[in-house]
């Protein structure tokens, strides 16, 4: 008995963990900006992808250095998917501010570009694209410093965009006809793959009867870790303070002087970020496809909504709580509770993975019956808060 | 203003009446075009495919009803699509001859279940699942309407939820092998109201019950849109709170249009369902329900016929481009999304109604239509001044 409620607890607080892990940068951005990013789940991916390049690199040196290279895809990983949110974030989502749908249908839309892009990347692909930037952004830039580009702009885009596209295409068809596979090789291609867990993180600590995977506890410290870095960052830093103010009232904030836009893209460069990071911590735990993120964020949007986004406590709850609710009603351990047959019975029909899902979501509504706004709601005195 | 001054309410009724009849005879016009002329320029598959289009249309119209009129963003018509199909599937797979050995659906037998469940047996009469595969999807929208609508959740967080509800059908759906056969979803079927449903002669007759199903879809959108309910509607979207302080409680009516949303997103399940000849939780993926919310958004939102040609346009041109270059399809889609959120707001028929009428003035040497007072926009004075100050804001 003991051990069982040992064992539902863990795996509950790990399945939280990892949620928690995912939804953090979710609901720092969404606080703030009112924006649910549906491609943070293809940000988590990144992370994943850049663990696996991290650790491919680190193979090839091979050596006592290997135990390590999971530190470096932290932060390789952190680093890939801020920059990517970045770009997201300055290229589309500032343009839509103030329309939180449209923002939720165009990042739908780089997921699925995202998606494609890490199944098709090759050398050629890559030379294409850096081609087309350099021709369409480098033409823009050198058209710029005439007197009459405003007026001009359009014309200038419109003849820049399809010469950029065919100058790339063709170049990058002529590259793949010359070298052949050597260079039209997807990198990754469609099939998932495989992270090697560094030695010390294979194995468990026993406790008993019952062992702790080393790869959950790490990942639970990197929660934690990731947790703690945020509380810290939001609440003694400079612009930690503008961000808190920015989420409270935005309209004050860009009165009193607080940059409102850079905070929206440091925001969610860093939110970004963080996916990188739980992309990396999911690496461990199984092998990464392009489809690695949709698995996970309805649940993290779920951890967002339940949570609330006043504090990021909200968001800690709201993990853990799913996270357990999940594990307990999954494995059916809430049936050995009872002794009525009919409730019984309805346990014993909920307790599979995907039955426990049903359950949590009709408690997560019947939860929004009594308190809409999450746990934790943010404050305030407008008529749509 | 000068027919109000001339012949008063009379005269704007009869203008009013003139334009509903021009509508009604366009509208008859392209149906019987679709009808009649469309089957004879189109090979057997296409027109397979046009059928399922149009019967795609049809949640289309419904999604429009929601997200262009009332702002309601959801993400998950795909269970109403899936509800509505499987209601009537399930009619279909209960077509057993008499003289068949088992009178259950073969996968029943496949996986042992000797009694037909109790949810089946109603379906076995085709008035009941044809009531039952609108009816269903509107109570379950409702219901979920009701419960998230009633505690004023709206926005990003309405739209998350339904996409969690799709995830939840999905699991579930996928999960019940015995009871409707999970994964592989329900196909096979034989006949329905008596006709062999792949004989050709019926799929025609389907399609052009496609057609007069959709025509009714929208006659009724264009009837709930058009007057006092459809201005409400308007209001909700674009100001919620002030619609709730002239006194409007907002849930009855949110609930009632998600509601009929979810009716027609069923119906045109059903009729997808027949012309494919296959349901399964496929069509409760994410994925599918997010693509219904982008043909509205190319059509052009709140347009009505926006949502109808939308439909159409986005899945011909997947079906030529998948069909093309099926690794590219979805940097295809995922720069539609982009570019039509982006570049594009009002969809195709916002952009004829706005660019294209003037564009056909300019063409027919007619000036330009002028929304402000037109003296002011003639003025070359004020036209210089507005200029200059426009100039003056961009160096500054």
């Amino acid at each position: 008995m003991f051990a069982s409620i040992l064992d539902g607890i863990f795996n509950g607080l790990s399945i939280g963990s990892i949620l928690l892990l995912a939804a953090l940068g979710l609901a720092i951005v969404f606080g703030l900006m009112g924006v649910i990013n549906m491609a943070h789940g293809e940000l988590m991916m990144l992370g994943a992808y850049t663990t696996v390049v991290v650790q491919n690199a680190f193979k090839g040196i091979g050596g006592p250095l290997f135990e390590l290279y999971i530190f470096f895809a932290l932060i390789a990983a952190f680093l890939v998917a801020a920059l990517v949110g970045l770009a997201l974030e300055r290229g589309v989502i500032r343009y839509l501010y103030g329309r939180p749908l449209e923002t939720l249908l165009a990042t739908w839309g780089v997921s699925l570009i995202l998606q494609q892009f890490v199944r098709s990347v090759s050398w050629v692909m890559v030379f294409g694209l850096i081609l087309f930037s350099l021709l369409f952004f480098g033409g823009q830039w050198l058209l710029k410093r005439r007197a009459d580009f405003e007026s001009v702009q359009k014309w200038i885009v419109a003849a820049l965009l399809p010469l950029s596209i065919g100058i790339s295409l063709a170049a990058s068809t002529f590259l793949g006809q010359t070298y052949k596979l050597a260079v039209t090789k997807p990198w990754f291609g469609a099939q998932n793959q495989d992270v090697t867990a560094p030695s010390w993180l294979r194995g468990g600590i026993p406790i008993g009867n019952f062992q702790l995977p080393s790869t959950r506890l790490f990942i639970m410290i990197l929660t934690i870790g990731c947790v703690v870095g945020v509380y810290w960052f939001l609440n003694c830093t400079k612009w930690g303070l503008r961000i808190r103010a920015v989420t409270q009232n935005r309209n004050m904030s860009a009165c009193l002087g607080i940059p409102t836009r850079k905070v929206d893209a440091i925001t969610f460069a860093i939110g970004s970020g963080l996916a990188g990071v739980a992309g990396c911590g999911l690496s461990l735990l199984g092998s990464v496809g392009p489809n690695t993120g949709q698995n996970y964020i309805v649940n993290t949007f779920m951890v967002v909504v339940v949570g609330g986004v006043g504090k990021l406590i909200g968001t800690v709850v709201g993990a853990m709580a799913i996270g357990i609710a999940d594990y307990v009603i999954g494995t059916g351990i809430l049936g050995n509770l009872t002794n009525n047959p009919a409730l019984k019975e309805v346990f014993a029909f909920f307790a599979t993975t995907s039955m426990a899902k049903v359950m949590v979501f009709a408690l997560i509504i019947l939860f929004l019956q009594f308190r809409p706004a999450g746990l934790f709601p943010q404050k305030g005195r407008t008529v749509d808060a | 203003m000068t027919v109000q001054a001339a012949g008063g309410r009379q005269g704007v009724d009869w203008l009013r009446r003139r334009s509903l009849l021009m509508e009604v005879g366009i509208v008859a016009l392209v149906a019987l075009f679709l009808m009649f002329i469309v089957p004879l320029l189109l090979s057997g598959f296409r027109l397979n495919l046009m059928g399922r289009f149009l019967a795609l249309a049809i949640a289309a119209l419904g999604i429009d009803l929601i997200w262009g009129f009332t702002g309601l963003l959801s993400l998950g018509h795909g269970v109403f699509f899936a509800l509505g199909g499987y209601a009537l599937a399930m009619h279909m797979k209960l077509q057993i001859p008499a003289t068949a050995s088992s009178q259950l659906p073969e996968f029943m037998d496949l996986y042992g279940v000797t009694e037909l469940p109790w949810f089946w047996r109603p379906f076995d009469s085709f008035p009941f699942a044809a009531i039952a595969l609108m009816l269903i999807p509107g109570l379950m929208a409702g219901l979920l309407g009701y419960l998230v609508f009633r505690s004023r959740i709206r926005g990003v967080y309405f739209s998350i939820l339904t996409q969690a509800m799709t995830i939840i059908f999905f699991n579930f759906f996928n999960g019940q092998q015995k009871l409707i056969n999970g994964t592989n979803g329900l196909t096979g079927f034989k006949t329905i109201l008596g006709a062999t449903v792949s004989d050709a002669g019926t799929q025609r007759s389907i399609y052009l019950a496609t057609i007069l199903l959709l025509v009714a879809a929208y006659a009724v959108c264009r009837w709930l849109t058009s007057g006092r309910f459809g201005r409400l509607l308007m209001a909700l979207r674009d100001d919620e709170s002030r619609a709730r302080f002239t006194g409007y409680n907002p849930t009855g009516f949110k609930v009632l249009v998600f509601a009929v949303s979810g009716a027609l997103a069923g119906l045109a399940g059903a009729m997808f369902t027949l012309q494919s000849g296959i349901i399964s939780p496929k069509a409760m993926d994410i994925a599918f329900s997010i693509e219904m919310v982008i043909w509205v958004a190319v059509g052009g939102r709140a347009t009505l016929v926006g949502a109808v040609l939308g439909a159409l346009v986005v899945n011909f041109g997947k079906s030529l481009l998948s069909e093309k270059f099926p690794d590219f399809w979805l940097f295809f889609l995922g720069g539609l999304f982009l570019g039509v959120v982006m570049f594009l707001p009002d969809g195709i028929v916002g952009l004829i109604r706005t660019q294209g009428v003037e564009w056909f003035r300019n063409l027919t040497g007619r000036s330009k239509q002028l929304s402000t007072y037109p003296s002011l926009e003639e003025d070359p004075e004020a036209q210089y001044e507005r200029k200059n100050i426009d100039d003056r804001k961009s160096d500054g």
